[in-house]
């Protein structure tokens, strides 16, 4: 593989991202799935970077969701998001940034489709005023978080207390990045390095010391896909997605996975465990799976935060090994301890994946 | 002193047109912007369907060459003007000409393959195009980079940057099928004990013997013809080429390894061309390729007497319908210089 090749490509995929004052927008799901990822993004560009970041409360869906499942007509997607806009325009802001892929990738698709149909664009204004007295002006600047963090992989690496490599031999860890669907195959030119070798997350781990590996199903769906996971009985089809992956990128013996999809971490994360208990089969060493995060986890594990505090507890894959490899510290015996010390309970310990608990 | 012809481009086409305008006793300035005369023909190792060398075509174009003819290399055009009756043709090295006509034999260039982001071309060692493929052949250097699956695998891909709206050519190549089926013959030629597949859209087979060589590739060699486009190329971890296709004619998708991955690069308007084109204020046509006064009876003639057009700069075509041009827009070109 010709590294030159690649970087080519991602020189003709770069983007402009606005450099402070953001109107952020949270995702469905992500506060469940991970939900200290989108914290720790909130307090590394107020606490760490000093930017100032607006998180708005009142924000609904962007219905993406739904859009994709063929549930909601995009008329009402459109006007959805038009009163998200119009949240942004009365906070005073103009640069969005939507922590979801799927939301990033719906605020494009439509941004363009109002480009390319201003008389669209008029119909939405007037369905949204009719509807709620609203008015809203587009985003000067929309980004998705993942490309705020890449914009300012060098100042956290710069105040990182720890690297992404193995600190007994030294060797660079081997990094997984997975980037969700909607994030440029839709809009390559809205992507950093585009859609078919997008650089977003892979500058993060270049930026944090880590080794990217590019493996034969690395753009393949990670298994969410709506249509595959909500229809209950297409999930097969979404375990097999998820299982070609790994057992493509198992001969490079991965240290970690990187995503920056609400979905993606998730069926990443939790179908290796479905896996292990179907199939008895784990995808890491010694009963091991391999540990999967989100860039704004990874972002604050090399800062030091609190493993427990950034919500690692949650993984289904322990992520104990990981922390293990690069010397960051931990106290197992708080992981299944809530916020005011009390006992949260042990979750079942699966069969075949290694559980860590005190 | 006789009349005087500046031909611009000096592969196949402009080293006919002028060794025909030669022949007839018609001074002519040949110039070229490389170093060397020759065009894309110099690196190409054999022609379709007969397996001329192209060394050999090249040098039997310019066994025509006579004293009537100076060819002048390295030389980038950057005026052409009309002045009054005649033609003054400046180079950037100072270098400048009038002449009574012009032919404009500037040909094609290749698709950038590394446009098509999915093949990998440019990234994966062992993805090349069927241009790298010839000067490998030339070259008698080795087929693939680091070690290989046995028995070895190889696949073409049909219509690389040709009928392809994504890229913006919607045109086709017309010599890249026939190319492909000569080239996995010489590649079981090589590698008898070789897989080879050819990935295609419809095969193009319009020339004569084309259709027998592709029967002939089928039966004597067996080459698998799959209808199917290449959806997108990763390499593995012992570096073999992993493909994406789809089989249309049995409905299935297919994946497949590969120890070589050859694209069959279609023919785009040069550069050079379109700042001609510019140049003369000639009318530009969405393909990019020089658009001739009328494409079935004035295919040599433009809209401006006494400028010509030949060869590849039209639009595609192989070797031999490019010499039969080039014929043709010498003789055009003697018979304005008549009138």
């Amino acid at each position: 593989m010709r590294l030159e090749g690649k970087r080519l490509i991602w020189q003709d995929y770069q983007k402009e991202i606005a450099d402070d004052h953001y109107f952020y927008a949270r995702s469905c799901i992500r506060q469940t799935f991970f939900p200290g990822a989108e914290a720790v993004f909130v307090k590394i560009l107020k606490d760490e970077l000093g930017k100032d970041i607006y998180d708005e409360q009142h924000h609904t869906s962007c219905t993406g969701i739904g859009y994709h499942s063929d549930v909601v007509p995009f008329d009402t997607t459109m006007t959805v998001v038009a009163r998200q806009f119009a949240l942004m325009t009365a906070a005073g802001y103009e640069n969005y940034a939507a922590s979801c892929v799927t939301s990033f990738g719906l605020y494009t698709e439509i941004l363009d489709t109002w480009h390319h149909s201003p008389e669209t664009e008029a119909r939405v204004r007037e369905f949204l005023f009719k509807a709620t007295g609203r008015e809203f002006k587009k985003p000067q600047n929309l980004a998705h978080a993942s490309d705020i963090i890449y914009k300012f992989r060098h100042q956290i690496a710069a105040k990182a207390k720890y690297k992404l490599v193995d600190k007994n031999t030294g060797r660079p860890l081997r990094v997984v990045e997975h980037i969700g669907c909607h994030y440029s195959k839709m809009f390559p030119h809205k992507g950093i390095g585009g859609a078919e070798y997008p650089y977003v997350l892979a500058g993060m781990i270049d930026a944090w010391g880590g080794e990217v590996i590019d493996y034969p199903e690395r753009r393949h769906c990670c298994g969410f896909g709506f249509r595959q996971y909500l229809v209950q009985a297409n999930r097969g089809f979404s375990l097999s997605c998820s299982k070609k992956k790994f057992d493509s990128m198992e001969p490079y013996e991965p240290d970690m996975i990187i995503t920056n999809c609400p979905g993606c971490p998730m069926f990443l994360d939790r179908w290796q465990y479905a896996l292990s208990e179907m199939e008895g089969k784990t995808y890491g060493k010694n009963d091991h799976g391999i540990p999967v995060f989100t860039y704004e986890e990874v972002a604050g594990l090399i800062m030091g935060y609190d493993p427990w505090e950034i919500g690692l507890q949650v993984h289904q894959v322990p992520a104990e090994p990981l922390m293990d490899k690069i010397g960051i510290p931990y106290d197992a015996s708080r992981k299944f301890k809530g916020k005011n010390g009390e006992d949260l309970g042990i979750p079942k310990v699966p069969s075949y994946l290694k559980f860590y608990t005190d | 002193m006789g009349k005087h012809v500046v031909v611009i481009g000096a592969g196949p086409a402009g080293l006919e047109a002028s060794a025909s305008l030669a022949k007839m006793g018609i001074r002519v300035t040949l110039v070229e912007k490389d170093e060397i005369a020759g065009g894309h023909l110099k690196k190409w190792h054999s022609l379709f369907p007969a397996s001329l060398p192209g060394n050999e075509a090249l040098n039997a174009i310019t066994k025509g060459f006579n004293e009537y003819v100076t060819l002048k290399t390295d030389i980038k055009i950057t005026g052409l003007e009309v002045v009054n009756d005649y033609f003054t043709v400046s180079g950037h090295n100072g270098w400048q000409e009038k002449a009574d006509a012009v032919i404009l034999t500037t040909g094609y260039q290749l698709f950038d393959a590394r446009r098509k982001e999915e093949y990998g071309y440019g990234i994966y060692e062992n993805v090349i195009t069927s241009a790298d493929l010839e000067e490998i052949f030339a070259s008698g250097k080795p087929l693939f980079k680091g070690h290989t699956m046995k028995p070895e695998r190889v696949g073409f891909v049909h219509c690389v940057g040709s009928r392809d709206e994504k890229v913006n050519n919607l045109h086709c190549s017309k010599v890249c099928c026939i190319t492909a089926v000569k080239q996995a013959i010489e590649v079981k030629q090589l590698l008898p004990e070789a897989e080879v597949f050819c990935f295609y859209m419809d095969l193009r087979m319009f020339g004569r013997h084309y259709e027998e060589l592709y029967k002939e590739a089928q039966e004597k060699y067996n080459i698998q013809f799959i209808r199917g486009r290449l959806s997108e190329s990763t390499e593995d971890h012992d570096g073999n080429i992993v493909l994406k296709v789809e089989d249309t004619l049995l409905g299935k998708p297919l994946r497949l390894k590969a120890s070589l991955l050859v694209l069959m690069v279609g023919m785009e308007a040069a550069t050079g061309a379109k700042t001609l084109t510019a140049m003369l204020g000639l009318k530009e046509v969405s393909d990019g390729f020089i658009q001739p006064v009328e494409e079935t009876l004035k295919s040599n003639y433009t809209e401006i007497p006494g400028i010509f057009v030949a060869g590849t700069c039209t639009g595609p075509k192989s070797v031999a319908d490019t010499l039969a041009d080039a014929r043709s827009a010498a003789l055009a070109v003697a018979e304005y210089l008549k009138s």
